[in-house]
This record gives C-alpha cells, sequence and structure tokens, in this order.
C-alpha cells in the first residue's frame, strides 16, 4: 500500500487538472457534446477576440500580473537586504505568517475598506486637509488601470516571496556569505545583493512563478479591487461560465484557454529575462563598487515594503472596525455608534458557513497529510531520491491557472453526477492544499536525523512503531505548522468551491465575495472577519498545542 | 563449524569503486570486546551499518554474518537483536526518561508494573534513581550517556556495537563511561565490537584490534 502512495497521491493531484484542461480545450474549439455541439470550429475565439473589452482585459491582465509579480519581488529582495543579520530579520520572520495563512479575499475587501473614496484613509484627512464632506468622486478601487488591483496583490505576495526567501536563507549560509563580503567592505545590505540574492533567487524561483501564475490569473482579487468593465482576463472568463446564457461557455471556454496560455508564457518570459538580468548582476558584482546610491535606494524600497505589510495588517482590523461600527457616516474617523447587531444578526449564517468552511478545509489538510506522510515514509523506507521532477509535479496545482481547468472538472462532475457534493469540493480543495502541506513537511521530515530510527530499529521497533511512536511525535511541531498551512490554502480557496459546488456548497469565501459586490460594509466585515480569523486561530493552536504538550521536553523546543 | 556470539565471514563493502572493507573474516566471543579501528571514512561506521541492517543502498555488501551461528541475512534491523550505540546519544525527546527505557525494554517482559519495575532496576544500576521522570534533554552528557546504554541492554541485545559511543564525552567522564559499558558488556556475555579512531579507546578495551586500512 506504501508503494502505491507517490502514484495515488500524482493522480489525485494531476488527474483532475489534466481531465479538466482538456475539458476546458473542447468547448474552446467549439465541442462540449452535452450542449449538442460536436463540431470543432474557432467560432469561440473569433467570439472572444471580437468582444468590445477583450484587448483591454488582455493588457490590463499582462500588466497587473507582471506589474504586481515585479513590485513584490522587489520589495520582497529589499525587506529582507535591509534586515539581513539583524532583528529586524527575525522581526520580519515573527510577522509574515498571520499574513501568509490570512485569505486573499479578506486582504483584498479590507484593503478595500482602507483606499476608497470612502475609506478609512480619506476619512483621516477629511475634511480638515481634503475639504472633502462627501466622497470624492474618483475611483481608488476598481480604478479601470488596475493599480488598485495591483497595491492589493503586492500587499499578499510580498509576504509569501519574502517568507519563502526567509526559509531559503537557511539552505545558502547567509550569515557566513555576508560575513566574508563584510570583510571585504561591503555594507550589509549590498553584500546580501551581491551575494546572497542569486543563491536564494535560484531556491525560491519557484515559489516567484507562482506568485507570477496567480497574479495573471486569480479571479478573487480582481472580482474585489480590479476594473469592472472590462476586468482582467480570468474574470471575463469566470464571468461567462457563470452566466445563464449557455452559449457563453464557448468564448469563456477560449478566454480560459488563453489564460492558461499567457501563464504559460509570462512564466517563460520570466525565464527568459533572468538571462540578462543574471548577467547585469555578475557585471555589477566585477565592478567591485562598495558604495553608492543602492544602499539609500534599498533602505526606501524596503520602506515601501514596511508599508506594505502595516497595510496588510491593517486590511484585517479595519475589518474588526467596520464589524462593530453601527452609525459610521463620511467623513467620521471613527465609528458614531458602535454595536454588536450585525453580529447578532448574522451569527447563525456565519457559524454555519464558519462549520462548512471547517469542515471541509480539516478533511482536505487530514487526506493531504496522509497523502504527504505516506510519500515521505515510503521514501525513507525504500530509500528513494527524489529528482526535481517531483517538485515540478507539486508546483503544477500552482502554476496552471484555476480558471483553464476548473470548467472541465466542473462538466466531468456533472456527467459522473457528482457535482455540488461535498466529496467533490474537497477533492478540488485537496489538489491546492497538498502541495502546501508537503512541500512545508518534507524538509523537516528529511532533516530529521535517521539515527533516531535506527536506534529504535536496534532495539527491535517495527518500522510502523517507529513512524507512529517516533517520528511523527518528535515532527508534532512541523505536523502542525503544515496542517495549518493547508487549512488556510484550503479556507481561502474561492474558484473552486465555486465551479465544484454547483451552488449548493458555500463557504465563507465565497460568501464573503458575493456580498463584496453589494452595499453594506458591516455586513461584509462580519464575513471577511471571520474568514480571516478562522486560519489564524488554527495557525495560533499548531503553535501552541506542541508548546504545551511538550513544555517539559527542552530537546523539542 | 560455527561459534557462540558474533561472526563475520569474508564480509566487503564497496561504495562505487572504492572498497572500504575486503573479505573481513572476525569472530567475536561471547563477552569479548573487539575493537575495530581506522580513520574516518575508511568504512568503520559502514561495518556496524552493515551488521546492525541499516546499510545505505549506495553501498554495495557482501559476506556473511552469524550471531549465534544463525544467518542474520535475511532479517529486518528490527529483527536482529543487535543493540547499538552511537556517537550522540540518541535519547527520544518527546520521551521522559522512563519513557526512553520502557521503549526500549523487550515486549517479553509483560504487564504494566512488571515493566516499570525493570526500568527503575535498569536505573538504579545506572546511579540514576532520581532521574525517571526527567526530560532526557535536561540531563548531563554522561548521565543521557548512561541512559542510552540502559535502554539499549533493556532490549535484550545478543550483540552489542559501539559506534564511538565515547567521542564526544570529556576525558573523565569518558573513562567512567567506557568502564561501565564493558562491565555491562561482560557481565552479560554480548560479543561487543567497538568501532573508534582514538587508541585510548582501543587499549581499555584490553582485547583484539582490528585495523581496517591493514584489511
Amino acid at each position: 500500500m506504501l508503494r502505491l502512495a507517490p502514484a495515488i497521491t500524482l493522480v489525485m493531484l494531476l488527474g483532475p487538472i489534466v481531465a479538466g484542461l482538456l475539458g476546458t480545450l473542447g468547448p474552446a474549439f467549439g465541442y462540449l457534446p452535452v450542449l449538442g455541439a460536436n463540431t470543432v470550429s474557432l467560432d469561440p475565439w473569433r467570439e472572444l477576440l471580437s468582444h468590445s473589452g477583450f484587448s483591454s482585459a488582455l493588457a490590463l491582465t499582462i500588466v497587473s500580473g507582471f506589474g504586481a509579480t515585479v513590485i513584490s519581488l522587489a520589495l520582497c529582495i529589499a525587506l529582507c537586504a535591509t534586515s539581513a543579520g539583524s532583528r529586524g530579520f527575525e522581526r520580519l520572520q515573527r510577522a509574515l505568517p498571520p499574513l501568509l495563512s490570512t485569505p486573499h479575499v479578506a486582504i483584498a475587501i479590507g484593503f478595500a475598506f482602507l483606499i476608497a473614496p470612502s475609506g478609512f484613509f480619506a476619512r483621516a484627512f477629511s475634511p480638515w486637509a481634503t475639504g472633502w464632506d462627501r466622497p470624492p468622486g474618483f475611483a481608488t478601487v476598481n480604478d479601470v488601470y488596475g493599480l488598485s488591483l495591483i497595491a492589493g496583490l503586492v500587499l499578499k505576495e510580498t509576504a509569501y516571496l519574502a517568507l519563502m526567501t526567509i526559509a531559503a536563507t537557511g539552505q545558502v549560509a547567509m550569515r557566513a556569505s555576508m560575513d566574508a563580503a563584510a570583510a571585504l567592505g561591503y555594507s550589509p545590505s549590498r553584500a546580501f545583493i551581491a551575494v546572497v540574492a542569486p543563491r536564494i533567487y535560484a531556491q525560491i524561483r519557484l515559489p516567484v512563478y507562482a506568485a507570477l501564475a496567480y497574479s495573471l490569473s486569480n479571479v478573487e482579487m480582481a472580482l474585489i479591487l480590479g476594473p469592472g468593465n472590462p476586468p482582467t482576463l480570468a474574470v471575463l472568463a469566470a464571468r461567462w461560465f457563470a452566466g445563464y446564457d449557455l452559449a457563453q461557455y464557448f468564448p469563456a471556454a477560449a478566454a480560459a484557454t488563453l489564460q492558461f496560455a499567457v501563464v504559460l508564457t509570462g512564466v517563460g518570459v520570466w525565464r527568459l529575462m533572468e538571462i540578462p538580468v543574471g548577467a547585469i548582476h555578475r557585471r555589477w558584482v566585477m565592478r567591485g563598487r562598495r558604495r553608492g546610491f543602492m544602499e539609500p535606494a534599498l533602505a526606501a524600497t524596503a520602506g515601501l515594503g514596511k508599508l506594505s505589510v502595516t497595510l496588510a495588517f491593517a486590511s484585517i482590523a479595519i475589518l474588526a472596525l467596520w464589524s462593530l461600527a453601527f452609525r459610521w457616516r463620511f467623513p467620521d474617523f471613527l465609528p458614531e455608534t458602535w454595536s454588536l447587531a450585525i453580529w447578532a444578526q448574522h451569527l447563525g449564517s456565519v457559524a454555519r458557513l464558519a462549520g462548512v468552511t471547517a469542515l471541509i478545509a480539516t478533511v482536505s489538510t487530514l487526506i493531504a497529510l496522509t497523502l504527504t506522510l505516506a510519500c515521505l515514509e515510503n521514501e525513507q523506507r525504500r530509500a528513494v531520491r527524489v529528482g526535481r521532477g517531483a517538485l515540478w509535479a507539486l508546483y503544477i496545482p500552482l502554476l496552471v491557472p484555476q480558471i483553464a481547468f476548473l470548467f472541465g472538472v466542473q462538466t466531468l462532475l456533472v456527467r459522473l453526477g457528482f457535482d455540488g457534493s461535498m466529496g467533490a469540493v474537497i477533492w478540488a480543495h485537496l489538489i491546492f492544499v497538498l502541495p502546501y502541506v508537503f512541500l512545508s513537511l518534507a524538509d523537516p521530515y528529511r532533516a530529521l536525523d535517521p539515527r533516531f530510527a535506527r536506534s529504535a530499529a536496534a532495539l527491535g521497533a517495527s518500522p510502523s512503531r517507529i513512524f507512529f511512536t517516533v517520528k511523527l511525535p518528535m515532527l508534532l511541531k512541523s505536523l502542525g505548522v503544515s496542517a495549518a498551512i493547508g487549512f488556510s490554502v484550503s479556507v481561502a480557496l474561492y474558484l473552486p468551491t465555486l465551479f465544484t459546488g454547483a451552488g449548493r456548497v458555500s463557504t465563507l469565501t465565497t460568501e464573503a465575495v458575493t456580498l463584496s459586490s453589494g452595499g453594506d460594509r458591516r455586513v461584509i466585515a462580519v464575513y471577511a472577519f471571520i474568514q480571516a480569523a478562522l486560519p489564524l486561530v488554527v495557525y495560533a493552536a499548531a503553535l501552541v498545542a506542541p508548546a504545551i504538550l511538550y513544555r517539559n521536553r527542552r530537546g523539542l523546543r | 563449524m560455527t561459534h557462540d556470539g558474533l561472526e563475520l565471514r569474508g564480509v566487503s563493502i564497496k561504495v562505487g569503486d572504492a572498497t572500504l572493507v575486503d573479505g573481513l573474516d572476525l569472530c567475536v566471543a561471547p563477552g569479548e570486546v573487539v575493537t575495530v579501528m581506522g580513520p574516518s571514512g575508511s568504512g568503520k561506521s559502514s561495518l556496524l551499518a552493515f551488521i546492525g541492517g541499516f546499510l545505505d543502498p549506495a553501498f554495495a555488501a557482501s559476506g556473511e554474518i552469524l550471531l549465534d551461528g544463525a544467518s542474520l541475512a535475511a532479517l529486518p534491523a528490527q529483527g536482529r537483536r543487535i543493540g547499538i550505540l552511537f556517537q550522540d546519544d540518541l535519547l527520544f525527546p518527546h520521551l521522559s526518561v522512563r519513557g526512553n527505557l520502557a521503549f526500549g525494554l523487550t515486549q517479553d517482559v509483560r504487564g504494566r508494573a512488571a515493566r516499570l519495575a525493570r526500568v527503575d532496576e535498569a536505573l538504579e544500576q545506572a546511579g540514576l534513581e532520581g532521574f525517571r521522570d526527567r526530560d532526557p534533554a535536561t540531563l548531563s552528557g554522561g548521565q543521557r550517556a548512561r541512559v542510552a546504554l540502559m535502554r539499549t541492554l533493556l532490549a535484550g541485545p545478543k550483540a552489542l556495537l559501539l559506534d564511538e559511543p565515547f567521542g564526544k564525552l570529556d576525558r573523565p567522564l569518558r573513562k567512567d563511561f567506557r568502564e561501565f559499558v564493558f562491565e555491562h558488556a561482560r557481565m552479560r556475555g554480548l560479543p561487543t565490537l567497538l568501532v573508534t579512531h582514538d587508541a585510548e579507546d582501543a587499549e581499555a578495551a584490553g582485547g583484539r584490534v582490528v585495523d581496517l586500512e591493514a584489511a
């Protein structure tokens, strides 16, 4: 059974993606037998290309996707370069995990509450500085250039990339390299850019591609922060898929397939751009400059990075504020009256949705943990060495745009009579939960000193006894962190729930997105706040439980 | 003909093109301590790993290992009844001192009371009566080393492999622990194979010395 673990895992992970991509490709070329369309044609593409907003949508997608990724990576590198080797680095390391576990949707909604024309910042400066006693008439959210969308993506991706960078510093002997460079007269931030950053980039390349793919193709953030007409390509596709006009499925599938091509090309272009950037970096290193404009430039960029982290936390805080407000008129800085009325009014619905959300997240995380542990244990028992191919396979769900394969999955589920079931939703979540659980657990699992298992075997313990009584308890902390990450990934998922749930399964996330287009901020805030709080509570529990359990075990702290 | 104790017949270990051990024949009688010496990389630890049953698949090993006349080839590590002490004590950090010892104690001792009695008896022999509920991480290096030995002995091994278990201890402690280990090994009549690169260890063992480089 254990031997089959890698194969089962791969099939569960990639089977739906491959089937879904094909099932979307068909209708993109006019082929969808369920609707009686049996002939292959280019009509869906003609319809897509002739859509009035098509070229703007494509341009918006590319600009916001690349813009957000380039800015996030710059902020991440500047944050790490200016704090490496100092206390700030550890502070960063502690501050970021909560941001990572907060769903995109909650950050996007909170961020919109901050920057909207009637938002918190406008209130803070009105009317005394701006003279506004009514919200200004220009768009600061959903602007046609996608600037608010880029900013929202940056809040989230900077935290993600910075955490990946911090994790990678352990593998590149950062301290020693920086000390050596310091002895040669380089400032810490310059030393980081010169000798540490290239090696770290090689380590975080796949996470960077994942951030690019997400920025190019996400639907939930673009729905909340992006322009409405024309929207991004992914939103356009999602809108057509969700409409009642079945004929729209065809151009929608074409848009979804194009989205896949955009991401594929985007990652390819990014990979090619690494070559000249690397060459420029090497030439710059050869020049041996010890001081220049880089230090102030890095400090300024890092300032923006800190602003991004602060805004992300502020986005969560504003949700709490709005959920407790009763009367809060523009331009009052704080609510005039406070109340728990909105909470009381929606408690039943929030609790039910939170229950469903937690159930889906818990089950998909437990399945992911089981498969991951089975693969890792199989790898150790059979002493298999895992190549780079396995790593790429794990990243496929994070690179392939959700919109590009979920429609195909949906039609398949409908045909099997399986759509709208909890099982289907959980499986769809598993596709995204599993990679994160695996990636976060593999390193600690492989790093456990193999001599503990050998000692136990020499004492007569069987492999399964060693697994359950030695390895698992020793890895409890890592297991907890992995589970919390898996849980938060599941809570954050929007499109997978939407497409496989068939309207019968709703979570806090789908509800928050639906509500976000409505008017009452207090109600939106209640749902979005709980959506943000749920993974945070689980994350805190995952840290606290092993600490309590092992309070008398210094060797495991 | 076979002997009591641990017997190696024509044991060779190779990694890639390099031969680490070449046709080693060796008999270790019950209660005898044989020392295997050699610089690092000479295959000492690989030899112990082969005997213990957890040699990395990157190594190719051949030859026969017999324990009290029976071949070990078909047995997995947990079925060989060969106790091993490593340079690190490798006490399980999630278990108490008593938990570690009970983990090691052979399953032939049944019943909670009987098992705890055996564990406590072992603690007494190690002079660690007051430490049974302690976190192993709070013990001194010498105390941890003694717990590790007792854990190994409680499993009821028929032979003992020592992979430089004295290497990390300070001088006076090292001498005490060495005597403690040899005394217990002889008392129980265990054929013991000690791997070390320290001549003093070999001298203290007092038995035959096999030099791997010369082999």
